[in-house]
């Protein structure tokens, strides 16, 4: 009994820390893509605010300041995705591919110019990675039963950026349909051509959403670099902003269900983990390989099968040139 | 001595460029205060261009706009929705997952959250509604109201900025008789709380029933301002083209041969499963013009392309020339060997393939006749003589079997779909909307064609939303609501009236 609860709850724990980043990305992507801009960057994004997190954080021995070049990072290239796409009308899916295949490139290459370590940043000592927030009361709880373990397996030490994730699905579902800026945000995906005639600048409000993208996507780098791990790794991302995208569109472009859809990817992730080399009853052992696939298993299934109609915003995907 | 009442609005000598096309050539228009004004022309004659830059949604390339006498500087839509101009888009600019109420707020929330602007809005919607007859349900998705409702959202849209002079594009376009009407009812009670109107349309009856005044524009230019009271249709309509135009078909009595088409208890799903035609008998004889008058998304257009074969039959027997075609129906190409003849409805879409050539066009649907072929590629010599003489025959400018469809005006691409289809001897012409868009000249080369193929003992099948297009151009017209037929009208001396509440299924025949 004791043990199965420290099982499900070491489960749990490793659930949170790897949905972390990709609601974080995953609400990044939701921004950009109800204003109408596709966000396929978001992988490229997260990589790049990863190594620059990671390389300030080293740098200067500061987290905060690591954290802040990631979202400077992340920004940049959701500037550089505004420029292609919203300024110019280009192609959002080659734009977002074109990002993702020079993040790949060119964090490994900074790495290694900058630290000579074959494309690593080196280790960040504890002082340099964004702190986790002890919490009152975890040795008066401690001897309840079930509660106690709970408390201090998940809610003690967590880190500063898990709570940020966590907080910023409520705030984004009321920024989303509470305020003004929301409002705008949704029609200027669904209806441009509206925003334009309401005397509202298209163009303005897609570089906003992408600003918050960028932001939103470098704290996800900066959680993988300096916060859940100690330093940049070539590849580190390994597809979560994909994985990320994944689940926006599985929770339908809407906050809640897009959490849900982010933890029910992290669990299958943790899941997989704790199979590796286990064996099943009936089965016997089932090779890494097989179970690695399973997140991925499970996206196309529930993308394919599940979803049921995703409808995106309606204006995704198409740049806005005023008809005559 | 009293001064002068400066005009609402007014432009001086307005020029706009597209590329090298001349979309406004030194448009001078005035629009005294409360008044209703017109503004009539063939499509591309340049007055949804005036009035897109009267809004500030386009940029003039000179001239002047002048408001109450002032001039004004009109950078966006912004700049003129503070000028108090509020404009009615022919396409309306609505989000179609928002409610009516956030459809009003876009751009006009009154605060940085919603909760306020939200209940000011209510309370100024409910008193908009009431002294003007502008009622919505405002918690309703603006996706899920009629049209008619979708319009009065964007008259409110305007009113709730505070606009004193609205501009519509062509409102009456998507309307059944009764919309119109109600929608005439709003803008005479606007004109008469000191509003100005100002309405773009092609429709010469809309100009003589509504308005006070008329800008008669041609190719770029303004050809005539007059009041309405001194003139009429025919003088307008011989304004808007530059000659005499007939505006009535003019044909003889029919003389129906042989049933060519029968249809007895035909059921049609659309693509999403739903039932769109409920059971639909007619019959078809040669030598006859059969109109479908509905209100558009009654099953119409899924009738019409059942018989075309794009979609099968759910149910129901169909005959053509007494044969009894399989119970499923048939596919497009096997009834154009059985000689049936399809213009379809959307010709952007189904009827052209618009990235290709014009002679690739014509000939969509017959690439492997052999006239066409050599024994290994097409025959690009013949497939463009074929093309020429079309175009020669239907007069479709420019002449050049090579520009891509999409070069064509709507006109010409409508007369490009019905020399393929008329020119190959149908036995049985099914026709969707033969003149959407299209302009008064070619309006009437259409409709001779039509008559005169009908003459030849062609049995034709015409669906149109045009009222006065199925009256003037059928030889029996049935009415069709909500998947069936509801009755059927004698076309000479038919009652609009009637006819207009069977379309909204409200009179049987």
């Amino acid at each position: 009994m004791e043990d199965a609860l420290t099982t499900a709850l070491l489960l749990l724990d490793a659930t949170i820390r790897v949905a972390t980043p990709l609601v974080l990305a995953a609400l990044a992507g939701l921004y950009s893509e109800r204003a109408g801009v596709v966000d396929i960057g978001l992988e490229g994004k997260m990589l790049t605010g990863a190594f620059f997190a990671a390389a300030a954080a080293y740098v200067t021995g500061d987290p905060w300041l690591g954290l802040l070049a990631g979202m400077a990072g992340g920004l940049a290239l959701a500037l550089v995705h505004g420029f292609a796409c919203v300024t110019h009308g280009g192609n959002q899916v080659v734009s977002g591919m074109a990002i993702n295949i020079l993040a790949i490139g060119l964090a490994p290459t900074l790495a290694f110019a900058w630290f000579a370590q074959g494309g690593q940043t080196p280790m960040l000592p504890g002082s340099a990675r964004l702190p986790q927030i002890p919490m009152p009361g975890v040795e008066a709880l401690g001897g309840i039963p079930v509660l106690g373990p709970v408390y201090r397996e998940l809610v003690d030490d967590t880190n500063l950026l898990v709570w940020a994730a966590l907080a910023a699905v409520p705030v984004t579902h009321w920024v989303l349909f509470r305020s003004r800026f929301g409002l705008r945000l949704r029609a200027v995906g669904e209806s441009p051509a509206a925003v334009d005639t309401a005397g509202l600048s298209v163009a303005g409000l897609r570089y906003k959403a992408l600003v918050i993208s960028g932001l939103l996507t470098g704290m996800a780098g900066a959680y993988l670099s300096i916060a859940h791990g100690a330093g940049f790794v070539r590849d580190m991302t390994a597809g979560k902003g994909y994985l990320a995208l994944a689940a926006l569109i599985f929770g339908k472009w809407r906050p809640w269900p897009t959490l849900f859809a982010c933890l029910l990817f992290a669990f299958t992730d943790a899941l997989q983990v704790r199979l590796q080399g286990v064996p099943l009853p009936w089965i016997g052992v089932i090779p890494v390989q097989f179970i690695q696939m399973l997140p991925y298993l499970l996206t196309v299934l529930l993308l394919a099968g599940f979803v049921g109609r995703a409808v995106a915003p309606k204006a995704s995907g198409v740049p806005y040139v005023k008809e005559r | 001595m009293p001064v002068p009442v400066p005009p609402a609005l007014e432009t001086r000598a307005v020029n706009k460029w597209f590329g090298a096309n001349h979309a406004n050539r030194d448009v001078s228009l005035s629009v005294p205060k409360g008044t209703i004004h017109g503004i009539v022309g063939e499509n591309g004659a340049g007055k949804s261009t005036i009035m897109s830059i009267v809004y500030g949604y386009l940029q003039p390339d000179g001239g002047e706009i002048l408001v109450d006498g002032r001039a004004l500087a009109v950078r966006g839509p912004r700049d003129a929705l503070a000028a108090g101009i509020g404009m009615v888009h022919q396409h309306f600019m609505l989000v179609d997952p928002f409610t009516v109420l956030e459809n009003v707020l876009l751009g006009a929330e009154g605060g940085w959250t919603l909760t306020r602007g939200m209940a000011r809005a209510r309370a100024e919607l409910t008193r908009l509604a009431r002294d003007y007859g502008l009622e919505v349900e405002l918690d309703r998705p603006v996706g899920d109201l009629p049209v008619g409702a979708q319009q009065r959202v964007e008259i409110l849209k305007a009113l709730y900025r505070g606009a004193d002079i609205l501009i519509l594009d062509e409102p009456t376009g998507v309307l059944t008789p009764q919309e119109a009407d109600h929608l005439f009812r709003i803008l005479r009670a606007l004109r008469d709380q000191g509003k100005t109107l100002v309405i773009i349309t092609h429709k010469l009856r809309e100009i003589m029933e509504l308005t006070d005044n008329v800008t008669v524009m041609r190719r770029g230019e303004v050809v005539a301002n007059v009041r309405t009271a001194d003139t009429d249709k025919e003088r307008l309509a011989e304004l808007m083209v530059g000659r005499k135009v007939q505006l009535r078909v003019d044909k003889r009595p029919a003389r129906p041969g042989a049933e060519v088409l029968a249809v007895e208890g035909l059921r049609v799903r659309d693509p999403s499963g739903a039932e769109r035609v409920r059971g639909v008998d007619l019959r078809v004889r040669a030598g006859e013009i059969v109109g479908i008058a509905g209100v558009s998304g009654n099953g119409q257009s899924e009738l019409l392309e059942a018989l075309g074969g794009m979609l099968p039959f759910a149910g129901g027997r169909v005959r053509l020339h007494g044969q009894e075609l399989p119970s499923g129906g048939l596919d497009a190409r096997s009834l154009r060997g059985l000689g049936v003849g399809h213009v379809p409805e959307d010709r952007q879409r189904v009827g052209l393939v618009t990235g290709f050539s014009a002679d690739e066009n014509a000939i969509l649907g017959h690439h492997d006749d052999p006239a066409y072929n050599g024994r290994l590629l097409l025959d690009r010599r013949a497939v463009r003589a074929r093309c020429e003489a079309e175009m020669e025959a239907y007069d479709v400018r420019p002449r050049d079997p090579r520009l891509p469809a999409s070069g064509f005006s709507g006109g010409n691409q409508q007369k490009i779909v019905l020399a393929r289809e008329m020119e190959r001897n149908p036995g049985l012409l099914l026709v969707g909307q033969p003149t959407r868009g299209v302009d008064i000249g070619a309006i009437e080369f259409i409709h001779r064609r039509l008559v005169a193929l009908r003459d030849e003992g062609k049995a034709i099948l015409l669906v149109s939303v045009e009222l006065d297009e199925i009256l003037g151009l059928s030889d029996r017209v049935l009415v069709m609501f909500d998947g069936r037929i509801v009755g059927e009208v004698d076309p000479a001396g038919a009652d609009e009236r009637r006819l207009g509440l069977m379309m909204a299924g409200a009179a049987a025949g």
